[in-house]
């Protein structure tokens, strides 16, 4: 909900941006020359962050103007495909069937990590279970184990937090952390899951609540929350989510974030994707993701 | 004079097409309710979309938790606001002074005018507490809390409607109760409350049908885990409302798909439980009327 907001609100300084950077042009007449559109569209979870380089570059470069627009990731995959916009931001891979869909459209689409995203597993602090391995976690929320004493902890019920179920972090957790990454896997979540309409509902439910548990990406976990440390299997290390353990692959629930070109790009294309993928990353660590190395 | 006529008639009729307008618009909002909702029923089986599983994301759509839920919260809230609502009304007409029904009144009404979203806040982060903290349920976002939070809302309408129907009762009932020996209260329970009857029990559909179509206070409490509330204690278990998966999952739904689709069968539905408690409610005031008695 709020962070749909901050993407209309910015969504509005960008519009007002561009603008002000049209006006001097057409009525001075300087010499920077036409203004070049970049259209950007796709994964809400990643919005905030290609608004922030957006925003950025267009102060950089002063010729050129990006529009960022939202919608999620399948959405922006398929304005791409269509041709409607040059750059696709997704939180996921392309399927196999969307990138069959764009060859038989005539492009061969090209990927581009551009950050990462840790997803982070918080209790509230005054829980003493402070480390889980995946297929504890997995048990947890399809509903198999629902005492904190099977884990370790005081004997109490556990609550189960989760955000909306259109979220792809949403769907990320299901595929990689319930189901364990198995394909062949059926598991949901538990019905008895509380669906959070925001980030915000889950930290402040995860501040007051002992019994509760819930996840997030790594950018929105506040200093109140108490962060899990995961392993893959209980012989593994337990690790903690940061910059540090995403980059060198320890922690296990971490996953690229992605834009997509139809075809390799080519003028000012290239050189804001060269900028993100340097200077840009700056502000991918300042928005709490991932920068990558 | 041919001026007066002139302008007469234009209101007249300005005021004639406001009103079928209005009829007009809530037929066309039902019709595009139906239009976008009914192509569920081909894309998703019957037994799917009456099921007790609402996974919408992996084809499951059923309502039947969501209606549940919807019901449960409602009801209990207008459980607990009808008493108090009841009692509060004779309180400010029937029993408090003058100069104190002239500050009660105004007060209420202000009640009618706190945004839901303020109110969801509070339940989030007062209300919620206690309940976990009182009630020692797992979580403080449970149906009981929604339905704190929807009673808190449904008080004014339910207060000023029947005091409205108390005042309806003519001044010379209690007279004569009072001139037969009965005691003020003996007046007020057994002769002005049984008088008021279908005005309180309209208050009381009124404030159900306010209640019912609730959006946001409740979704921020409720913890909209779509569980079947079926166990004896579901009222201390969180649960999740028709409103509040339509607010929820509407703004990201890819438009013409089935789960678009489902989102607006879910809105025929509560559509067609708002318009029977509405009816209800006409039918009680209707009633009463062709009695020829108070209304």
């Amino acid at each position: 909900m709020s962070r749909k907001l901050v993407t209309l609100y910015t969504l509005l300084i960008v519009a007002c941006a561009a603008m002000a950077c049209a006006e001097p042009g057409s009525t001075t007449g300087a010499d920077s020359g036409p203004l070049r559109a970049i259209e950007n569209k796709g994964s809400d979870t990643l919005v905030n962050l290609a608004l922030a380089w957006a925003e950025a570059y267009m102060n950089l470069h002063r010729e050129i103007s990006i529009s960022v627009t939202g919608g999620g990731s399948g959405t922006g995959i398929a304005a791409m495909m269509n041709g409607t916009v040059d750059i696709a931001n997704a939180s996921r891979e392309m399927k196999a069937e969307e990138v069959a869909a764009a060859e038989a459209n005539g492009i061969s689409p090209v990927e581009h990590i551009v950050a990462r995203d840790a997803i982070a597993v918080v209790v509230n602090p005054s829980n003493p279970v402070d480390r889980l391995t995946l297929s504890q976690v997995s048990a947890i929320y399809s509903g198999q184990l629902t005492n904190w004493s099977q884990l370790g902890g005081e004997d109490r019920p556990i609550v189960l937090l989760s955000r909306e179920s259109n979220s792809g972090t949403y769907v990320y957790f299901l595929e990689n952390v319930i189901r364990l990454g198995r394909s062949e896997s059926q598991l949901l979540f538990s019905p008895d899951t509380l669906l959070m309409p925001s980030s915000e509902g889950i930290s402040v439910e995860v501040r007051q609540n002992p019994n509760a548990i819930g996840y997030d990406g790594l950018g929105y976990v506040t200093a109140d929350q108490k962060v899990i440390a995961l392993a893959v299997d209980a012989g593994m290390p337990y690790v903690l989510p940061s910059v540090a353990t995403v980059n060198d692959g320890s922690y296990p629930v971490s996953r690229p974030l992605f834009m997509y070109t139809a075809g390799e790009p080519e003028g000012e294309i290239k050189e804001y994707l060269h900028w993100i993928l340097t200077e840009g990353q700056i502000l991918t660590g300042e928005l709490g993701f991932v920068p990558l190395q | 004079m041919h001026n007066s006529r002139w302008s007469e008639f234009a209101v007249e009729s300005l005021i004639r097409v406001l009103g079928f307008s209005t009829v007009g618009l809530v037929a066309l909002i039902f019709v595009f309710l139906l239009r976008e909702g009914l192509p569920v029923l081909s894309e998703v089986a019957l037994p799917n979309f009456l099921g007790r599983a609402w996974y919408p994301t992996f084809g499951s759509f059923g309502i039947l938790p969501l209606v549940l839920g919807s019901v449960l919260v409602t009801v209990t809230a207008i459980a607990i606001a009808l008493p108090l609502g009841l009692a509060t009304a004779v309180f400010v007409r029937e029993v408090a002074p003058g100069w104190a029904r002239e500050i009660l009144k105004p007060m209420i009404e202000v009640l009618a005018g706190i945004p839901s979203v303020v109110l969801g806040f509070f339940g989030m982060t007062m209300v919620a507490p206690w309940v976990r903290q009182t009630l020692g349920t797992a979580t403080g976002l449970t149906a009981i809390t929604g339905s704190l939070i929807l009673t808190y809302m449904a008080l004014p309408t339910l207060i000023s409607v029947a005091e409205d129907a108390l005042d309806a009762v003519p001044k010379s009932y209690r007279d004569a109760g009072l001139a037969m020996g009965a005691t003020q209260w003996q007046t007020i329970w057994r002769v002005i409350v049984p008088a008021a009857r279908s005005g309180i029990v309209t208050a009381a559909m009124l404030a159900m049908g306010r209640a019912i179509g609730e959006t946001m206070a409740v979704m921020m409490v409720t913890g909209n885990a779509a569980r079947m509330p079926t166990e004896w204690d579901a009222l201390l278990r969180p649960v999740r409302t028709m409103t509040a998966t339509v607010a929820a999952e509407m703004g990201e739904v890819a438009k013409g798909s089935t789960h678009y689709h489902a989102l607006f069968a879910i809105g025929i539905v509560l559509f067609v439980i708002t318009f029977a408690i509405n009816m209800t409610a006409a039918r009680a005031i209707f009633a009463k009327r062709r009695r020829g008695g108070l209304r």
